[in-house]
């Protein structure tokens, strides 16, 4: 039987809407408005987890997307199942499943646990001292610390939900709708700037409209009231956006956001159904008003960690906010007035308030003085020393603070209580700030960092800028505004506010205790187990610099990002090393700020739509004649057609001899073509290409070579004279855009003074390449008026001519070496003409090849492939293609690094033929190539970089780079395999038809 | 992600464009007289300046206009904007 610890209603809590929801499999009960974290706490359920390291138990600390302990695995063993997820923020719905991480077989028994019981062989850094020796077990240990590594189980199905991205833009993004958020947003958007306001939370209003300080007035109402009725006004706001239960993960430069926008996280089963989950907010504001609030701070003192041990700001909202007293005996642990203001929250409610520990000597303020009234017993200048209480604190022990505070005398006390509210002051939420590139400066006086310098059109404003009493937040909000927005007046100017508040603060960042600190556990970072003792081991191991202690100690880089215990890390490593906060710096806040799901960050990009890719207009034909496909670059290209089961190898094999023997067909559509006009396009391919392109005559094509600026081979194809100006080149199928991009770059900023114009007009075209000895006869039938004989259509040449009334355009040239013919008509035609081929070839037996037959083909006639034979280190020297670079012309792109000594040197590896003695054995694409077999360590000449068995040569054939390979002809190498040595011979790399006498058969 | 101001174009996400180098290195008219060292120096070597950088840009997914972009290295702030051919700015 559990407690019920649901107190006086709270507004915010529906308590006619009951919801069951299940925790670690036990049914429980809480009410609409609840979060799993209030929940729970009103079911009096503390322990929710298990620390990283030590398996120490874990309760509910805070009651925001802070939380570093309470985080559950949501909806276990079901496709929407997510680790890592903080109980503060969860609403609760019907139907909802939750269990604690990190531990097994359960979070009351956890045999991790014992780890908590050797800790003492746990120090910072155990895993790199431990497991270093002997180096060869690494294998060993990785095992085993895989196994214990990470936190939470990932779904194993796939994710039902809808995810969505969207941009957005804005004059004025306000992120936190707390007391600053509100009036700034307010104040943007009557000025006519388009504002939008997220709030992480489902309710605007963050603390103040909770806030119960009776001594604290705006306008002579409560805080709460006041902000409550500026709320309601800003539903009949134009200009103004809201957005609720929205998270800024990042902020960019150039006031770049991005938010995650919950949209079914919140209802039950049914109701997520079809829906988008959650939506990525991509933010392009032109200014941007911070108002991210400020995070309560805890303190530092031996065995802190107790469930039961909370921020006393959260103590104070599960109260106010969700009417859920947190302990039966309460006890609130201070260096300021705050939990003053806790206190007298539950007292007024009527829960039992122990006593206040106050490390400071005393405070003068009037909230003070009203716990006093309430009979609520304060010690002052004293501290805690340890806690009792292993599932559950149960008691605390405390004793007197020295003057300095780094000692502790007199006699112990011992005080039982149930749930301990810490509050060690306020830490502004910069992390935002911080990301946008902006820099921060620490306050001496407030113990915290502060926005300083401003990149880009921002704002911080309310507490995360420092200002933490309401008459400052106001005061500083106003003219922050009007300097911002260029405003003259706005609606702050004439509130009235009084406040009751001393700030006095004592800040000891390590509390000492009557134990060494060796025997103690002062926990800086809850989620992985980081403590005070671990720190200073670091620093006497003689890390300095903060980030090292941070990686070294883990401190900080948990889920939470540490947003608890940084500023303590910082402070106890300054306080240790004798140096100030402000010259240490702090380490560097990243994105995302809370996490992100997966889903989020790809949003629609799932499935087919992962990426995009490329189909040519032949396409469905190739599907439906059951090609296989292979991605090159992001087209679809038909790779086979096998037919009746056919193996790949089978089915090239069976294409790549119809091919010579009678007719094939290829779908060329993929290859890049740019078309050139200008008075000066001639000029410009003599510069672009190796070879010389002004005596080519109109209606001829040739084939050139483009270079690097550095000499090497970039990418290759065929430019055909359409006209006195006007050229169609065309690329390789993955260099199209590349290719494009680097001839407008030299001539926009080289050559300016050229008259020339590119359009890509690979879309705009499909082309059929037909080939072999009986293609002249299929074409003939196609195109019956057109003149085929070689006096009038010879290889390499060009004519227009129609297809029925369809235009086309048909080179002569072949990348197989057969006689064959290029035909482009527009891209809608593509199929059509396709079909047309394939009717006229039937009676040759026309055989539709893929690009894996392509690439055997040009093979045996040593025909290189961009990117396959060459890869970013070939010169056309290199590839054996002297005869294509022109000695004549002054110059071209490439040209004069041909003649670097490195470039010209005999030694590089060059472009041979390969040929194995046993003409059975295929060599591996990618295999080494050596000398010698029994030299150690052996030299590596080079490799094979395209390997075939070729049917019409019945042998097996392979192009290699080998060093200093031109002059080896003839020479006996070897190819090293796993479990033989491969004797192979230098060839002439053109294996089949080397004089070219296809060409016109 | 960099909000640049494409001249030809006005702003676009930085996402539309395509780094290009360091700007003003204009390829040498007469490449045969230059010696390997000279050579060398046009083709391999780039300041990488940290702090104020001048480089060249590409609306590649935009107008595929290439301009120049005067950047400071360290926090990325867009200093000017200009056209190919334009004189670069003094401060």
């Amino acid at each position: 039987m559990t407690k019920n610890l649901r107190v006086k209603s709270s507004e915010y809590i529906d308590e006619t809407n009951r919801i069951s929801f299940k925790f670690n499999g036990k049914t429980y009960h809480g009410f609409k408005g609840d979060t799993l974290a209030s929940a729970l706490l009103a079911n009096d359920v503390h322990l929710v987890g298990r620390s990283f390291k030590y398996h120490r138990p874990r309760g509910i600390m805070t009651s925001g997307s802070e939380e570093p302990n309470a985080i559950v695995q949501i909806n276990p063993g079901t496709n929407r199942t997510e680790p890592n997820v903080r109980a503060t923020e969860v609403e609760i719905y019907d139907g909802l499943e939750a269990s604690s991480q990190n531990c097994w077989p359960s979070v009351e028994f956890d045999i991790g646990g014992i780890n908590n019981i050797l800790s003492p062989f746990f120090p910072a850094g155990f895993y790199y001292k431990t497991f270093m020796w002997p180096a060869s077990f690494w294998k060993k240990y990785e095992f085993f610390i895989r196994h214990s590594a990470g936190l939470g189980k990932s779904p194993t199905s796939s994710d039902p939900d809808i995810y969505d991205h969207r941009n957005v833009h804005c004059d004025v993004l306000v992120v936190g709708a707390g007391i600053s958020g509100i009036m700034a947003a307010k104040n943007a958007a009557k000025n006519n700037f388009k504002t939008l306001l997220v709030e992480e939370k489902n309710e605007l209003g963050g603390s103040t409209i909770y806030e119960n300080n009776e001594f604290n007035k705006i306008d002579n109402k409560a805080p709460s009231e006041w902000l409550k009725k500026e709320i309601e006004e800003l539903k009949n706001i134009k200009n103004l956006e809201i957005k609720t239960r929205t998270s800024v993960a990042a902020y960019h430069q150039y006031n770049y956001l991005l938010a995650r926008e919950n949209l079914t996280d919140h209802l039950e089963a049914k109701d997520k159904t079809n829906k988008i989950r959650q939506r990525l907010l991509k933010i392009r504001a032109k200014k941007v008003i911070l108002a991210t609030g400020a995070l309560e701070r805890p303190l530092i003192f031996n065995n802190n960690d107790r469930p039961g041990i909370m921020l006393s700001s959260a103590v104070k909202k599960y109260s106010e906010f969700y009417g859920v007293a947190c302990g039966s005996k309460n006890v609130f642990f201070t260096n300021n007035d705050s939990a003053y203001e806790s206190a007298l929250s539950l007292y007024n409610k009527g829960i039992n308030v122990e006593a206040l520990i106050d490390i400071r000597e005393q405070s003068e303020s009037k909230i003070v003085k009203k716990v006093k009234e309430a009979g609520i017993k304060v010690y002052w200048s004293h501290t805690i020393v340890d806690t009792v209480g292993y599932k559950r604190l149960n008691s605390i022990s405390i004793m007197k603070l020295s003057n300095d505070g780094t000692s502790v005398t007199g006699s112990k006390i011992s005080i039982s209580c149930d749930c301990l509210g810490v509050a060690g002051g306020w830490t502004p939420a910069v992390h935002l700030y911080t990301q946008s590139g902006s820099k921060l400066k620490f306050d001496e006086e407030k113990k915290v960092f502060v926005p300083n310098q401003n990149t880009s059109e921002q704002i911080s404003v309310g507490s995360c800028d420092g200002d933490f009493k309401i008459d400052e937040i106001i005061k500083n909000l106003n003219h922050k505004l009007k300097d911002a927005l260029n405003i003259k007046e706005t609606n702050l100017d004439n509130i009235k506010v009084e406040i009751d508040q001393e700030n006095s603060k004592r800040n000891i960042w390590l509390l000492p205790s009557d134990k060494p600190i060796g025997k103690t556990k002062p926990f800086v970072d809850y989620q992985n187990d980081a403590t005070a003792k671990d720190i200073k081991l670091a620093l006497r191991e003689g890390f300095r610099s903060i980030e090292h202690v941070k990686r070294y100690t883990t401190t900080g880089m948990g889920t939470d990002q540490g947003k608890l215990g940084n500023m303590h890390a910082l402070g106890i490593i300054a306080d240790t090393a004798g140096v100030k906060m402000g010259e240490l710096g702090t380490t560097t806040f990243r994105p995302p700020y809370t996490p992100l799901t997966f889903g989020t960050i790809v949003g629609r990009n799932v499935g087919k739509f992962f990426d995009i890719f490329r189909r040519t207009p032949m396409n469905d034909w190739h599907v439906e004649n059951k090609a296989e496909f292979e991605n090159v670059g992001q087209w679809k290209r038909a790779w086979y057609y096998p037919i009746n089961g056919e193996t790949m190898h089978e089915a090239v094999q069976r294409e790549s001899k119809a091919a010579r023997e009678s007719a094939g067909i290829l779908d060329a559509s993929t290859l890049g073509k740019i078309d050139i006009q200008g008075s000066d396009a001639s000029e410009f391919l003599n510069r672009v290409y190796t070879n010389a392109w002004s005596k080519l005559a109109i209606g001829k094509c040739r084939y050139g070579l483009m270079l690097n600026e550095d000499g090497m081979v970039y990418d290759d194809g065929v430019t055909t004279r359409l006209g006195e100006n006007h050229y169609i080149m065309t690329t390789t199928t993955g260099g199209a855009a590349n290719v494009l991009g680097k001839l407008e770059d030299y001539l926009q900023t080289e050559w300016p003074e050229l008259d020339v114009y590119l359009t890509s007009v690979t879309d705009h075209y499909a082309t059929a390449s037909l080939c072999g000895p009986n293609s002249k006869k299929i074409l003939k039938k196609i195109i019956p008026d057109l003149d085929l004989s070689d006096e009038n259509f010879p290889h390499m040449s060009f004519k227009e001519s129609k297809i029925g009334n369809v235009q086309c355009r048909i080179m002569r040239i072949s990348f197989t070496g057969e006689h064959s013919y290029e035909i482009n008509v527009q891209a809608s035609y593509g199929k059509d003409l396709w079909e047309k081929c394939i009717e006229a070839g039937k009676e040759f037996n026309i055989t539709p090849y893929g690009t894996e037959t392509m690439h055997l083909l040009r093979a045996e006639k040593g025909f290189i492939i961009i990117g396959q034979d060459t890869d970013g280190t070939m010169t056309p020297i290199d590839l054996q293609m002297d005869w294509i670079v022109s000695k004549k012309k002054y110059d071209f792109i490439g040209k004069r690094s041909l003649y670097r000594s490195d470039t010209m040197r005999e030694d590089r590896k060059q472009l041979v033929g390969l040929l194995t003695d046993d003409p059975n054995i295929v060599l591996e694409e990618g295999a080494q190539i050596v000398s010698e077999l029994n030299q150690s360590p052996v030299e590596m000449l080079g490799h094979v970089t395209s390997s075939y068995f070729s049917p019409n040569l019945k042998k097996s054939i392979a192009l290699a780079v080998v060093r200093g390979g031109k002059d080896m002809m003839g020479k006996k190498l070897f190819v090293p395999m796993e479990n033989k040595n491969i004797n192979v011979t230098v060839a002439n790399p053109v294996f089949y038809d080397e004089k070219n006498e296809r060409l016109n058969a | 992600m960099f909000l640049i101001n494409c001249p030809y174009c006005g702003e676009r996400d930085q996402q539309e464009f395509k780094a290009g180098g360091e700007a003003h290195i204009e390829r040498p008219k007469q490449p045969t007289e230059l010696s390997d060292d000279e050579w060398a120096e046009y083709l391999f070597m780039r300041k990488n300046i940290k702090g104020v950088q001048f480089e060249r840009w590409n609306h590649a997914h935009g107008c595929r206009k290439w301009f120049n972009m005067v950047r400071d290295t360290s926090n990325d702030e867009i200093k000017a904007i200009y056209k190919m051919g334009e004189k670069p700015p003094t401060q």
